[in-house]
Order: C-alpha cells, then structure tokens, then sequence
C-alpha cells in the first residue's frame, strides 16, 4: 500500500516540476520580463535596476531555484496587462469557477446514474431510445454551442434566466458566492447545465454499460431465483456494484470540468479563472499563464492521485497484485 | 487505401487481377457502406460540405474579402431577400457590414478544414513516428515516449491546445503573429491530439516486430528505418486511419472553439468560430441568421465526420461485427 502510494507520488513530483520548468522557461525567455514590467520607455538605469533586483544576472539553476521557492511562495509576480499581483487575482476568482464547476458535477453525477439506470433496466423503451440518440449528437455538438443555444432558449427566447454573469454576489471575506441571492442562483443554471451536459453523458454512457454488464452476472440470475424483488435486485444487488467504476471516472473528470470552465466561462461572461486565463492568452499576459499553467496541473495532479488511492482502497484485487510486486 | 491486409476477406484468390475499382466495390467494406443508409447520408453531406469549400472562391456569390463589393446599405438583410439598394440576392442573409453570410461560410469552412486537416496530418505524422520508435526500440525510448503519453492523455486536448498556443505566440515577435497565427494554431492542435496515435502504433509495433516476416528481413540486412517504413508501418495503418477520422472531428471543434474563445485564426481570416463568435453578439438583438447558419455548418461537418469515423472502426475491426 505504502509502496503504490509513494511511487504515485514521486511521478506526480515529477510531473508538477516538468510543467514548473516549462513555465519557468517561458517566464524567463519569453519576451524580456523586464520590459513587460515597465514598459516599453523605461530607461536603462531603471531596467538594471529591476534585472539586478529580479536577480536575471545570476545563474540559471540559481534562477529556477528561486522561481520555485517563490512559487511555492505563493509569489507568481505581477500581471502584465492588469499591473497586480497575480495570486489575489486567480483567488479572487476561485470562488466563480469552483461554485460552477461543483453544481456541474452534481448535475453531471445526478443526471448520469439516473438516466443511465434508465436507459440499463428498460433498453427498448421509446423513452431510453430518444435519451441514447440525444446522447449521441449531443456529444458531437462543442460546448460553446450548446451554450449559445440554451441562451437562446432560455434567455433570448423565453427571458428565464440571465445569459450572462454571476448575479448579486455576498461576500464573506475570503469567499463570495452567488448561492445566497436569487439572482445569483438564476445566473448559475445555463452556465452550470452546459458545462454539466458534456460529462452527464458520459457518465450515463458509463453507467448504462457497467449495469448492463453486471445485471448479465450469475449472481443476479440467483437473485432473481430466489424470488427477490425486481426492486432489491436492480438497486440492492446491481446498482452497488456499478458505482466503483462510476466514481473513479467521476472523480477524473473534475479536472476535465475545470479545465471546460474555460470555454463556459467565455461563453456566459463568467468571472472565473478560466476567462482570466483566456484573456491571458489573448494578450499575452506571461504571468497569469504560467500561474494558470502551474494550478491546473496542481489541480490534475492531486485528482489523480486521490482517485488513484480511492481505487486501490475500494479494489480488493488491487491489493494481491501490489504485495506480489513488492514481494 | 492503404490496407490490403487489414482489410478482413477482401482479397481471395478469385479477385486477383481484376481491376482496383472492382476490388473494392467487391469488398466487405464497400458492402457495410452501401448498406448503412446513415453512413451514406453522412458521406454525401461531407462530401458536398468539403466540396463547397474547397472550391469557395470559384462557387461563393459574393467575395466578402473585397472591401469595394461590400455594400454597407445592406447589413442585416434576413436571408432569402433581395436588397433594393444594390439589387443583390442573399440566400442566407448578410452580416453587420453586409457581408453575404453563404460566402462567408464558405471561405470560412475553408479555413476551418484547412487547420483541422493540417493539425491531423501533424498529430499523426508525429504521433506514428513517435509510436513506431517507442514500440521497435523498447526499453529507455518507449519508457519515455509513454510517460508523455500518460501525461498528455490526462489532460483534455483543448486545455493543451490553449497552452501550447498561448506559450507559442509569446514566443513569436508581435510583428509575425498575424500571419504565423494560422500555422501556430495547427502546431497546438497537431500537439494536443498526437498521444493517441502514438499510443495506438506503439502497441501494433510491438506486435508486428516480433513476427517471422520482421525477423527474415532483419537477417536479410534490412535496416531498422527500412523494415519501419515498408513492412511494419503498412500492417499499423488500420487504426491510424480510424483514430484520424476521429480526431480530424475532434481538430475541427477544437479549431472553432479556440477561435470563439478568440485566440485562434486572425480576425482576417476568420473560420466557422470566428462566425460564430461574431453572430453570437446579434443574438439579443434578434438578427438569429448570422450565427445560426455557421453553426449549423460546424454541427454537420462535426456530426458527419464523426459518423464515418464510427462506422468506420466498425467495418475494419472483424472482431466488433
């Protein structure tokens, strides 16, 4: 056990300083950091200054060095484009994308096992067969579509709920929330649907397949012989046995949720993390892509692992394996 | 095509040295085809979608490039009207400068096909290479290459995409980036889709380098890069071309979806997301035409590729039937 859980450690440490290097390297050689600090007319005292300050005339490994102890810091400079300190920015943005990015996931999971149930225990029913083909375009249409079009429905159309931005928000000091206001729970519904579409039909595609898999078993078969409710057999017997598989994916595509943020996030106005990150790309804005670059693979990483753990907890057969291998 | 071994019971020894077209139309492949009506359906919109566009500057009504044949008077015409300005006919409506909304589709579906087809032709050309070097060498080599490949796969193709492209244009001098925006923009995609391809060839390398017919050429003197080339890329092109078909789906959305995020093709050029991107400000104000018909176009292209693709892994595969 210990042993699976330190090698999976040691790759993600090797992972987390593969992106640090890369962002490291764009940080330092990409464009002069120094003119993106102060601009294009500063003059060359000023800029000696700032390089001997920034300390771009020692060492490179002393360089990479201090980037990563900043890092670690919490220090990842100032935004070019917006002039601040990059960390209060991307916290101050956290709340949006993880309330979003939460919702989603509930949708995504609630949806899933209930149409996925649905779809397992009555295959041939008219209503599964419209659910398997919506399913199906839905996963060729992209995301920003799928947007636009629920605000088209529900905003242009139907004038619902808002198209665009987060709502009365409160602040509670560290955190602000849309949950608390009206306003702010309406302006959630699109953006939290679209992101939540994409992985609920995965999630329903899996747990269609793992039931249909498991409801096969002999034990099921037994179940049945034994005169068991149709009831207790469906979601005692089977259900039970297709969630593992269900919440290691679940869990995986957290990351993937986050990372769909960004488009969401553009589509709706969103004030999150990812349209920072967007912005970021369209100017340019070293600082914030590196920072961004370094959070979602921090993000990533620790998922994985966590399920990684999760599995092996919840996967007897796991177990055996791991003690031959180590001996 | 490529495969004459992949393909199962095409070639028995009655077909030999008939004419190719008559091989094929005989094929278990061409059979599935026929017999699918919604493949039929999706190959002949594909069909005619790539068509149009390819030929956009022969077929379009209008050139909405050409600043002196705009007619600003006819902004936001809805679709199927004559304008009584200018006394042009606009099947699917104009735009905010009354830019005919057909021909832009066109030229822009163009430029949509042109970077996902380019960006597929980079993953796999990337990907195979990498994949046949991974699985013939083995040991340190493959170590490697497949540790990327985890890496890779666990992240989604658009947030690779997005950083590779934001890393390159910080790279490029401001002055170049509007015209290397295109070519960046393949390069990013072609990255984020390669892992596939790798993983896919690195598997059937390692099963193909170990059969007699790799041996004998060995012994025969032929080198590594030429048994590769001529023995072992040949039998592992069957899944490249099913994962390509895919993928040139997959490459086109993640084409449009950066260019509405606004970090893809220059606004000179725009694609079908940049269409997008722009009709979706019209949206409140009711002029629907604007955004819907490039969405549309995006949605058959994506859906019709992607229905190929199924059918696809499905009619080469004996073992799925």
């Amino acid at each position: 056990m210990l042993f699976f859980i330190l090698k999976r450690v040691a790759q993600s440490l090797i992972v987390m300083i593969a992106v640090a290097l890369i962002s490291f390297i764009v940080f330092r050689y990409v464009g002069d950091p120094v003119a993106g600090m102060l601009g294009q007319d500063a003059s060359i005292e000023d800029s000696a200054a700032l390089r001997d300050r920034l300390g771009l005339n020692e060492p490179v490994l002393a360089q990479f060095a201090r980037f990563v102890g900043n890092t670690l810091h919490g220090n990842f400079g100032i935004s070019y484009r917006l002039q601040e300190p990059v960390l209060p920015l991307i916290l101050s943005r956290l709340p949006a994308t993880l309330e979003l990015a939460m919702l989603s996931v509930t949708i995504a999971l609630v949806g899933g096992l209930v149409m996925g149930i649905l779809t397992a225990l009555r295959p041939r029913s008219p209503v599964s067969m419209t659910i398997m083909t919506l399913s199906l375009i839905g996963v060729s249409l992209p995301t920003f579509l799928i947007g636009i079009g629920l605000i088209q429905l529900f905003a242009v159309k139907l004038h619902w709920l808002p198209s665009f931005g987060r709502g009365e928000v409160v602040d509670l000091g560290w955190w602000t929330t849309g949950l608390l206001t009206s306003s702010g729970l309406k302006s959630l519904v699109l953006p939290a649907l679209t992101l939540a579409l994409f992985q609920l039909t995965l999630i329903m595609r899996l747990v269609r397949s793992e039931m249909l898999e498991v409801l096969r078993q002999d034990y099921i078969r037994f179940a049945r012989a034994r005169g068991l409710s149709e009831r207790t057999i469906n979601f005692r017997h089977a259900l039970k046995n297709t969630l593992v598989p269900v919440i290691t994916i679940t869990g995986l595509q957290l990351g993937s949720i986050i990372a769909f943020a960004i488009i969401t996030e553009t589509v709706f106005q969103w004030p999150g993390v990812g349209s920072l990150f967007v912005q970021a790309v369209q100017f340019v804005d070293v600082p914030i892509m590196s920072a961004y670059m370094l959070f979602i693979a921090l993000v990533f990483v620790v998922i994985n692992l966590i399920v990684d753990a999760l599995y092996y907890l919840v996967d007897p057969r796991l177990h055996a394996g791991s003690l031959k291998n180590a001996g | 095509m490529q495969g004459n071994q992949v393909l199962p019971g095409k070639t028995t020894s009655g077909s030999r040295g008939r004419s190719l077209l008559a091989k094929i139309s005989d094929s278990d492949v061409a059979y599935s085809w026929w017999h699918s009506p919604v493949v039929v359906i999706a190959t002949a919109v594909l069909l005619v979608l790539v068509l149009a566009c390819l030929f956009a500057p022969l077929i379009a009504p209008y050139d909405p490039f050409d600043p002196a044949s705009l007619q600003l008077m006819d902004g936001f015409s809805p679709p199927m009207t004559t304008s009584s300005f200018s006394g042009n006919h606009y099947l699917l409506g104009t735009d905010a400068q009354g830019r005919d909304i057909l021909s832009t589709i066109l030229h822009g579906g163009r430029v949509s096909l042109f970077v996902g087809a380019s960006a597929t032709l980079f993953a796999v050309a990337l990907g195979v290479g990498m994949g046949l070097l991974a699985g013939y060498r083995g040991g340190f080599a493959d170590a490697v290459v497949m540790r990327i490949v985890d890496v890779q796969l666990s992240f989604p193709a658009i947030l690779i995409a997005l950083l590779v492209f934001g890393v390159a244009r910080s790279v490029i001098p401001p002055s170049l980036q509007e015209s290397a925006a295109i070519w960046v923009l393949i390069f990013a995609i072609g990255l984020s889709n390669w892992a596939q391809f790798a993983r896919t060839v690195r598997g059937a390398t390692m099963v193909e380098s170990h059969k007699d017919y790799v041996a004998a050429a060995r012994i025969a003197g032929k080198g590594p890069v030429k048994i590769l080339a001529t023995h072992i890329l040949p039998n592992v092109m069957g899944p490249v071309l099913v994962i390509a078909t895919i993928s040139l789906a997959l490459a086109v959305i993640e084409e449009s979806t950066l260019s509405f995020l606004g970090v893809g093709v220059p606004p000179t050029q725009p694609s079908l997301g940049t269409l997008i991107r722009i009709g979706q400000q019209f949206l409140f104000s009711g002029e629907w035409w604007i955004l819907f018909f490039p969405a549309l176009t995006l949605v058959l292209l994506a859906l019709s590729v992607n229905l190929l693709g199924d059918w696809l892994r499905d009619a080469i595969n004996p073992r799925l039937r």
